[in-house]
C-alpha cells in the first residue's frame, strides 16, 4: 500500500521524502485548504520546487484544495487548481463538486482525487463522483468499519484512501459546523477547525482551564497535561455527568490493522498532520514505513515508539472496529 | 427570481419521538391554514424508521389531503447496507424527494427532486450543477453568510432556496452515537435512549455554559435559530421557502408567528417575544447568516 504522508512547509515536505514517503500531500497557503494556519502552508513557486524534489526521489505530490469555494470568490479555487497543475502535480485532492466539475472539464487528464470532506461514505456516492467527474481515488471518511470498507472496495471503480495515524474526526468530515457555530470560522469555509485564534487557557485554582470562544472545553487537574481544547474532544456535562462526551483525547492509530486494510483493497494509507513540524513527520514516515515493509510479526515494535507522539499518548483505531460506535 | 412571499416549510423532526406523537403533530401540521409545504421522513439515524413506518402513508395522505406539497427526506448519513436500501426505497417514491446524501443525489439525477441542508452547497457554480440534474429546490447548510446565500441564488435562479429559520440546527453527524454513550450504551445496542429526550440531551461545559445538543448520532445547536426578525433579508437574497424544523414545544403557534410577521402582522420584536414565551427551553441565534458565530443574536 501506498503512504500518503503531510507536509505543511517545504520543510516537512523535504523531510518526509526523504524519510520514505510514496506520496505527500500539501496546500496553498490561502483558504484553498483545509490547514488554512498561520505559518503553514505553500506559495506556487514552493510548490513547483517541492514537485521536482519528489519527482527526483520517485515522490507524487498530492495537493488539497479541499474546502469549498465561496460564492462569488471561486476564482480563487480555480487559480489554486490551474496553479497545481501547472506544478506538475501528480493529483489534486478535491472536496466540492464544483471544483471537481472544472478540473474534469478544463484538466481531463489531471489526476483527480476526492477528498474526505467530500463526505462520500457509501458504493452509490461514490460511483456518483467517479462517472460525474472521472476521479480516480476516494479518501473516505472516518464512518467506515474495515469489513464495509471491503464491501464499498469490491463495488467501485476508483481507488480507495484511508486515514491510518494522526488526528481523528469524530464528526463525519465535510458536514461539521461545530466550529464555526461556536467560532464563526469552520473547516469547510475557512480551512479551520477551534481555530487558535479562539483559544485562551486560563489558571483556576489549582486547574487549568482550556477555552474556546469563552466556552469551557476542558479543565485539567494539577500534573494533568492540558490538550488544545478541540470542541470536539472536550470534557462536558452531559446526563449529569462530567466527560468526553463525543471522543477522548486521543489520536487514530490503525497500523495493527495493515493486513485487513490491504485485504479490504484499500490502496493508500493517509498520514494525517499537516500542522506538526518536520521532526514529527519525519519520524512517523520512517517509523510506518518500515511498519509497512516488516512481517506483521515485527510490526509492533515500529509502531510502538510513535505512540508516545500521539495526541494524549492514547490512541485508538476510531470507525474502523464497529465496538467504537 | 421567485417574487412571491415566503413560503413556509415543516421539515422533518429531528428527533425520535413515539409513533403516535409523530403521526399527531403532522396531523396538526395538515390542518395549519399557514404551513404551504412539508417535508417528512427520518434523517439522522436509520435505526429510528421503524418508528415512523407504520403511520407514513396515512400522515402523507392526510397532508397531501390537505392541499400540502410534500416531499420525502432521506438519510443524512448513507454507510450500511441497510441504509442504501433505505434511501434507495425512498429515492424511488413517486413523490417528491429530498436528497441529503451523495447515494441520494445520485439515484434521483435526471428527475425532479429536492436538495437537503446536508448536501454541501456552498457557492453558485454548485447549485447550478444540481439545478442542471434535476434539483427544484436547495435548502441551504446552515452556516452559510447572507452574501454567499445572495450569490447562490443569483447564479442559479431558475430554481427555489430555502433556509431553516426556525429550529435547533444540525452541526455534526458521527458514526458513533454520543447520546447512547452517554447513557452508558454503545450504538449497536442502543435501546434507543435517544427517545427519551423528545428535545434532545443537553450538553453544558464543566463551568455550566449551555453549549451544544446531542440527538442520536447527530449534535444540534443549543440555540434555536430564529430568523423571525431577518424575512425581509431572506426574500431579499433569494429564499423562497423559510423551513421550521420541529422542537418539542408549539411548532403549530411557530408557524403562526412567522405567518405573522411575514405578512405585516406582527413586528419582528414581537414576534421575537412570541418565540420566546412559545419555546424558553432555549435561547435564540441568527448568527450565521450575520456572518457571526452560529449561536450569537444580533438584534435586528
Amino acid at each position: 500500500m501506498e503512504l500518503i504522508c503531510p507536509a505543511g512547509t517545504p520543510a516537512a515536505y523535504r523531510e518526509a521524502a526523504d524519510a520514505g514517503a510514496d506520496a505527500i500531500y500539501c496546500g496553498f497557503r490561502n483558504d484553498t485548504n483545509a490547514r488554512n494556519f498561520p505559518g503553514l502552508n505553500f506559495s506556487t513557486p514552493e510548490l513547483v520546487e517541492a514537485v521536482a524534489y519528489g519527482r527526483a526521489r520517485g515522490v507524487g505530490t498530492y495537493v488539497a484544495l479541499n474546502t469549498f469555494m465561496r460564492a462569488g470568490d471561486e476564482d480563487l479555487w480555480y487559480r489554486a487548481a490551474g496553479d497545481a497543475v501547472a506544478a506538475g502535480a501528480e493529483a489534486l485532492i478535491v472536496a466540492d463538486m464544483a471544483l471537481m466539475a472544472h478540473v474534469a472539464e478544463r484538466y481531463p487528464e489531471q489526476r483527480l482525487h476526492v477528498s474526505v470532506q467530500a463526505s462520500a461514505s457509501n458504493v452509490d456516492a461514490i460511483n456518483f463522483l467517479v462517472s460525474s467527474f472521472g476521479a480516480r481515488r476516494l479518501v473516505l471518511p472516518r464512518v467506515l468499519t474495515i469489513p464495509e470498507i471491503a464491501a464499498i472496495a469490491r463495488n467501485v471503480n476508483c481507488e480507495l484512501e484511508v486515514f491510518a495515524f494522526g488526528g481523528l474526526c469524530v464528526m463525519a468530515e465535510g458536514r461539521c459546523s461545530l466550529s464555526s457555530y461556536v467560532t464563526g470560522q469552520s473547516p469547510n469555509m475557512h480551512g479551520v477547525c477551534s481555530p487558535a485564534s479562539h483559544v485562551r487557557y486560563r489558571e483556576d485554582g489549582e486547574d487549568m482551564v482550556s477555552e474556546l470562544a469563552g466556552f469551557t472545553i476542558n479543565r485539567f487537574g494539577p500534573g494533568e497535561p492540558a490538550g488544545y481544547p478541540t470542541l470536539c474532544k472536550g470534557r462536558f456535562h452531559i446526563a449529569e455527568d462530567d466527560g468526553y462526551a463525543f471522543e477522548d483525547p486521543v489520536s487514530l492509530d490503525v497500523m495493527n490493522h495493515i493486513e485487513a486494510l490491504a485485504d479490504a483493497g484499500v490502496t493508500a494509507l493517509k498520514i494525517e498532520g499537516r500542522q506538526r513540524g518536520k521532526a514529527y513527520v519525519a519520524e512517523v514516515v520512517r517509523r510506518l514505513k518500515d511498519a509497512l515493509n516488516s512481517a506483521p510479526a515485527d510490526r509492533a515494535q515500529h509502531v510502538e515508539g510513535l505512540r508516545l507522539l500521539s495526541e494524549g499518548q492514547r490512541t485508538t483505531t476510531g470507525a474502523y472496529e464497529k465496538k467504537w460506535r | 427570481m421567485n417574487e412571491q412571499a415566503l413560503r413556509i416549510t415543516m421539515g422533518p423532526v429531528p428527533y425520535l419521538w413515539e409513533g403516535t406523537k409523530w403521526r399527531d403533530f403532522y396531523f396538526g401540521v395538515a390542518d395549519s391554514p399557514v404551513v404551504d409545504a412539508v417535508t417528512l421522513g427520518e434523517v439522522v439515524c436509520s435505526k429510528r424508521e421503524h418508528f415512523i413506518r407504520p403511520f407514513l402513508d396515512e400522515v402523507i395522505e392526510r397532508l397531501e389531503a390537505a392541499g400540502k406539497e410534500v416531499a420525502l427526506a432521506t438519510l443524512a448519513l448513507v454507510t450500511l447496507e441497510r441504509e442504501r436500501q433505505l434511501t434507495r426505497q425512498v429515492t424511488q417514491s413517486e413523490r417528491l424527494v429530498e436528497a441529503n446524501d451523495l447515494a441520494a443525489l445520485a439515484m434521483l439525477a435526471g428527475r425532479p427532486h429536492h436538495i437537503g441542508p446536508f448536501v454541501n452547497v456552498y457557492n453558485g457554480p454548485t447549485a447550478e450543477l444540481l439545478a442542471r440534474q434535476g434539483a427544484r429546490r436547495i435548502c441551504l447548510g446552515a452556516e452559510l453568510p447572507a452574501q454567499s446565500i445572495a450569490r447562490i441564488t443569483a447564479a442559479a435562479p431558475a430554481i427555489d432556496y430555502e433556509l431553516v429559520a426556525f429550529g435547533r440546527l444540525p452541526l455534526a453527524i458521527s458514526a458513533r452515537c454520543a447520546h447512547a454513550r452517554a447513557k452508558g450504551h454503545t450504538k449497536d445496542n442502543c435501546q434507543f435512549v435517544c427517545g427519551e429526550d423528545p428535545d434532545g440531551l443537553d450538553v453544558d461545559t464543566l463551568d455550566e455554559q449551555a453549549f451544544l445538543t446531542i440527538n442520536g448520532v447527530q449534535t444540534m445547536s443549543r440555540h434555536c435559530q430564529a430568523l423571525i426578525g431577518d424575512l425581509d433579508t431572506l426574500a431579499r437574497i433569494g429564499i423562497t421557502h423559510i423551513r421550521l424544523s420541529p422542537q418539542d414545544c408549539d411548532m403549530l403557534a411557530v408557524a403562526g408567528v412567522f405567518a405573522g410577521v411575514r405578512d405585516g402582522r406582527l413586528g419582528g420584536a414581537e414576534g421575537t417575544d412570541m418565540l420566546r414565551a412559545i419555546y424558553p427551553a432555549a435561547a435564540l441565534s441568527n448568527g450565521f447568516i450575520h456572518g457571526a458565530p452560529g449561536m450569537d443574536w444580533v438584534a435586528a
